[in-house]
């Protein structure tokens, strides 16, 4: 049987954060009522449709999961398992947002199958989640956590955002201090992007250039000090008994994001709701972002192209020619520490990795920004630092 | 059809920019009867795909009319195109020497300009008969009186008979066209006489070869004759004559002392043909050839290299094919380590330069890098040798040198008087002697200044216009040579000296561009993953230094929600911004780079 991991949106959030991009607005009741049923028809179809596929992982994003309706949220999962054939041990994880999670809702997932929490803190520093806009404090979190070990969850990610305006590298260390202290399995640390369309656009945009280019900022902390909470976050993890498995990713051993791993690694994966993206057999689906076409769309999905899963609801539909292919196995596989092996691109491609990046990977070797070991290639340290410049490469 | 040559009447037009003589052209044809409005629009799209085809812009145009006059006589109006950039008097004044007369076309509103005034300087020194027309009479702000008084002040022709014409709406092309004959003279020349024509602009045709256009001063050509051009020696036999449609080439019997067409004899080296040398018959000579045209030399180099290396055959090929009807281009290869294999091309001015280079991207589908302009140098060595100095690389050893000139040129700029103290100021700033001022009219002044031409190469233009809001206008030439102190100017990056980037500079200059030019690389490198100091030097000595920090982090944390499609995109934007790199040592330069130099005075 093949392996499929399950993506799901949710767009709505209780208001937006000054600084997110990404698919995801307020709404009312109606709406988010209206959206779970084509989400459930979206579900039955491609469940139809994927009979011979096991699910290994799901992951509720968004937007903020935990804000839908409770019983949504049960419906949801109950038809994911009705239509999918779901591994007993699957990993499933909802984001959640500290200020929308009470007691009855995290029982409630508990009890339809998830169990792993994603919650979105970003920093332990209340003058900061108010200048990004999160509707949270610091101390909401802290019951929110301790809630979520009462009631029962054993694998809770905590999301942290570095290079904030006005953050030095001392205000970033004691928010990760916090967080090492309340021992959380897992730990994702971003660093900030100021992308367009958003009201940090506006306000840092000029910042963010003099940022990437080396010189000094006035709110934004500059490339270095950036560059020092890089590490920072590096060291203070390793000592506190985390490994970094990818470029932004900590987890005790044991606790690495499977879901994740599986979009570096190239696992099929469906993505459910407004947006989302899937890749199956190679082939990438996109979701419409338009929210009332996706609902109109899901009232009655067929299949409309050459292959029964190009749907109405899709944007695009693209199957990745093989020269992108080995370009997306090398440039997603080196996100993470491990790297990727030899054997698998052998296997996936029928050749040996040398045949195709020989001079790649000898500059970057040159560079001392990749190393082969033991049938694995992968970034050094530096590497890591360095890893667009080191990816750009593998694109031909 | 043999042709009497006092029916006969070539002439050309000639104007400041964008008084409206191509406008003009365009309705004397028209209004001739030659063509429909509709033909000739067909005419034009015909013209512009022949011109497709053999991916050559026919540059310089010649057509003939046939008119019937209001005495009932039948005239053949050769009407000679010049060139429509006239910042070089050489081009335009090979097309006059094809004509005896000239139409002054002045504007209405703006009357007369800097290169109204040239033009007919240039119109008269070759003994053309002018005659103005005031265009553009229907334009709301037209005071055609006023700008007749200008032009008989001004320039000191007659003109408060000229035509009050618009071009635009055919309003007294008649005139026009009674004043041509009545005005311009018909040609002279004994047709028995041995061939003495003037090529005034070529062209060169995969099927034909080199096309040379002309004007017989003197005999009689015709297909089988051998002929011979006076200063390449060349000879080949004539295959076809003919004169000029509407964009397009009429075989003909034969063309007569007087006459304006062409000759085609399968002239396939395009180095035989030079414009403004004199074709006549290998057995019967004339005896000596046609002044020609005042020589002209390239006053304005700069490095010419192909984007793309494997490109050099491309570029030295479009180049000659430029030369034929360009005699004033200059070029030979030189290498450079930045750059690899390319062409020092010399220029009359930075306008032809970039005319050039346009040309060669267009037309020619090439990618270029250009290095920055320069002029010649006079060195004077020790040992008494004088050397021109075109590219910077090649300065003699500073203990070889004696002392070294630089070219000044003469220049007018006409302005109104609102600017002139800050036309003043851009001259003071660019080491510019004062010559005098003299107001032409209450508003108007005439300033003149000595400028050392390597002063204005760059962006001269550009801050005359921007400090005159557009009002100015500028006109030069060459003076000579002045004694100068220069330096030249090395750029290193990484410790390794960049050939490409060197100029030669006023000495008290150096420090400030120097300065300013490492700031400018410092923008334009990127981040390695090693610091690059770009320094400036003079005889070895740093006079500048900026430091391209060392890229330490470039790292994309974000990746969500499986979609991997923006990552790539942000990655092959990565990968894009290489592709027009030049590496140098183990740096990569943007190609960019090399031409930054020439905004140095943006700012």
């Amino acid at each position: 049987m093949r392996n499929l991991e399950i993506y799901i949106h949710t767009p709505f959030c209780v208001k937006k954060c000054a600084y997110c991009d990404f698919l995801s607005f307020p709404s009312d009741d109606n709406t988010q009522a209206r959206y779970a049923h084509s989400l459930i028809q979206e579900i039955k179809y491609y469940g139809s449709l994927m009979k011979d596929y096991k699910v290994s992982t799901i992951y509720i994003g968004g937007g903020t999961p935990t804000w839908l309706d409770e019983n949504l949220m049960v419906a949801i999962m109950n038809q994911i398992h009705e239509n999918f054939n779901v591994d007993s041990e699957a990993e499933v994880s909802i984001e959640c947002n500290p200020g929308t999670v009470t007691e009855s809702k995290l029982r409630k997932y508990l009890g339809c199958g998830i169990n792993r929490l994603s919650i979105g803190l970003q920093s332990a520093d209340n003058d900061e989640l108010k200048l990004l806009g999160r509707i949270h404090t610091y101390e909401q979190f802290l019951k929110n956590y301790e809630l979520a070990r009462n009631v029962g969850f054993s694998n809770i990610n905590v999301d942290i955002i570095c290079g904030l305006p006005y953050q030095t590298v001392t205000k970033f260390m004691n928010t990760l201090q916090k967080i090492v202290r309340i021992k959380p399995e897992h730990l994702s640390v971003y660093s900030l992007i100021i992308e367009k369309g958003t009201p940090f656009y506006e306000t840092y945009k000029f910042d963010a250039v003099r940022q990437e280019a080396g010189m000094p900022t006035e709110i934004l902390p500059n490339e270095d000090e950036v560059y020092k909470m890089y590490k920072v976050t590096q060291m203070l993890l390793k000592d506190a008994g985390y490994l970094q498995y990818e470029i932004s990713n900590y987890a005790k051993n044991g606790y690495e994001c499977k879901h994740n791993i599986g979009y570096w690694k190239r696992e099929n994966y469906l993505g459910l709701g407004l947006g989302a993206a899937s890749l199956i057999e190679n082939v990438r689906y996109t979701n419409t972002r338009e929210l009332y076409k996706y609902m109109e769309g899901c009232n009655k999905l067929h299949d409309v192209g050459e292959n029964i899963f190009i749907s109405n609801i899709h944007d695009e539909a693209n199957e990745i020619a093989r020269k992108a292919q080995m370009e997306e196995f090398m440039f997603l596989g080196l996100r993470m520490n491990e790297g990727v092996s030899r054997g698998d691109f052998e296997r996936c491609f029928g050749m040996p990795i040398e045949a195709v990046y020989r001079d790649q990977i000898e500059g970057l070797k040159r560079e001392e920004l990749l190393q082969i070991r033991e049938g694995r290639v992968y970034l050094t340290d530096k590497g890591m630092d360095l890893s667009n410049y080191a990816m750009a490469k593998f694109l031909m | 059809m043999s042709i009497e040559q006092s029916k006969i009447r070539n002439f050309c037009i000639i104007a400041h920019i964008d008084h409206g003589k191509s406008t003009l052209a365009d309705r004397i044809i028209e209004k001739t009867g030659t063509l429909t409005s509709r033909e000739m629009q067909a005419q034009v799209l015909d013209n512009m795909e022949l011109e497709r085809e053999r991916g050559i812009t026919i540059k310089s145009q010649a057509v003939r009319i046939i008119y019937t006059a209001k005495n009932g006589e039948e005239y053949i109006f050769n009407l000679i195109d010049t060139p429509g950039h006239v910042d070089f008097n050489y081009e335009v004044s090979r097309s006059l020497a094809a004509c005896d007369g000239a139409i002054l076309v002045v504007d209405a509103a703006q009357g007369v300009e800097a290169q109204t005034l040239a033009n007919v300087y240039l119109a008269l020194d070759h003994d053309l008969d002018v005659f103005p027309v005031i265009n553009k009479v229907d334009l709301p702000s037209a005071r055609p009186d006023e700008v007749a008084q200008e032009i008989e002040d001004v320039i000191g022709i007659e003109a408060l008979d000229a035509p009050r014409i618009s071009a635009k709406t055919g309003l007294n092309i008649e005139e026009v066209l009674e004043q041509i004959v009545s005005k311009i003279p018909a040609p002279t020349g004994d047709a028995k006489a041995p061939l003495k024509a003037l090529i005034f602009d070529a062209l060169y045709d995969s099927y034909k070869g080199v096309i040379v256009f002309c004007r017989i001063k003197e005999g009689t050509v015709k297909v089988g004759d051998n002929i011979r051009m006076m200063a390449t020696k060349a000879e080949s036999i004539v295959t076809e004559v003919g004169y000029f449609g509407a964009g397009q080439f009429i075989p003909c019997d034969e063309l007569s002392a007087g006459m304006v067409g062409y000759i085609a004899a399968s002239i396939k080296n395009v180095a035989d043909t030079r414009v403004g040398d004199t074709v006549t018959i290998a057995d019967r000579p004339c005896d000596e050839a046609l002044p020609g045209y005042k020589k002209v030399n390239p006053m304005v180099y700069c490095g010419l290299y192909p984007a793309d290396s494997s490109k050099y055959p491309d570029l030295r090929e479009a180049l000659e094919k430029l030369q034929i009807n360009d005699a004033s281009l200059q070029f030979e290869p030189e290498t450079s380590l930045a750059l690899g294999f390319g062409f020092r091309c010399g220029f009359l001015g930075l306008l032809h330069l970039e005319i050039i280079q346009e040309r060669l991207e267009r037309e020619f589908d090439l990618d270029l890098v250009t290095t920055a302009p320069g002029v010649i140098y006079k060195i004077h060595k020790t040992n008494g040798e004088v050397i021109d100095l075109t590219n910077p690389s090649n300065l003699p050893d500073p203990s070889e040198i004696d002392y070294m000139e630089e070219p000044f040129v003469s220049a007018e700029i006409m302005v109104t008087s609102d600017y002139v103290g800050a036309i003043m100021n851009l001259c003071q700033e660019r080491r510019g002697i004062y010559i005098s001022m003299e107001y032409l009219e209450e508003t108007r002044a005439l300033i003149k200044y000595d400028l050392p031409l390597n002063e204005i190469i760059y962006d001269f233009f550009d801050a005359l216009k921007s400090r005159s809001r557009g009002y100015a206008s500028f006109d030069y030439e060459m003076k000579g040579y002045v004694r100068s102190e220069l330096v030249k100017l090395d750029i290193l990056i990484n410790r390794e000296m960049v050939d490409a980037l060197s100029f030669i500079v006023f000495k008290d200059s150096a420090y400030d561009r120097g300065r300013r030019m490492c700031e400018r690389l410092k923008e334009e490198i990127p981040r390695h993953l090693f610091e690059i100091p770009i320094q400036a030097a003079v005889g070895g000595k740093i006079i500048a230094r900026e430091t391209v920090k060392a890229m330490r982090k470039d790292v994309l944390a974000k990746c969500y929600g499986g979609d991997i499609s923006r990552k790539r995109k942000l990655l092959e934007k990565q990968k894009e911004g290489k592709k027009r790199m030049r590496q140098v040592g183990n740096v990569e330069i943007p190609q960019e780079a090399f031409m930054s130099v020439l905004k140095l005075d943006e700012e």
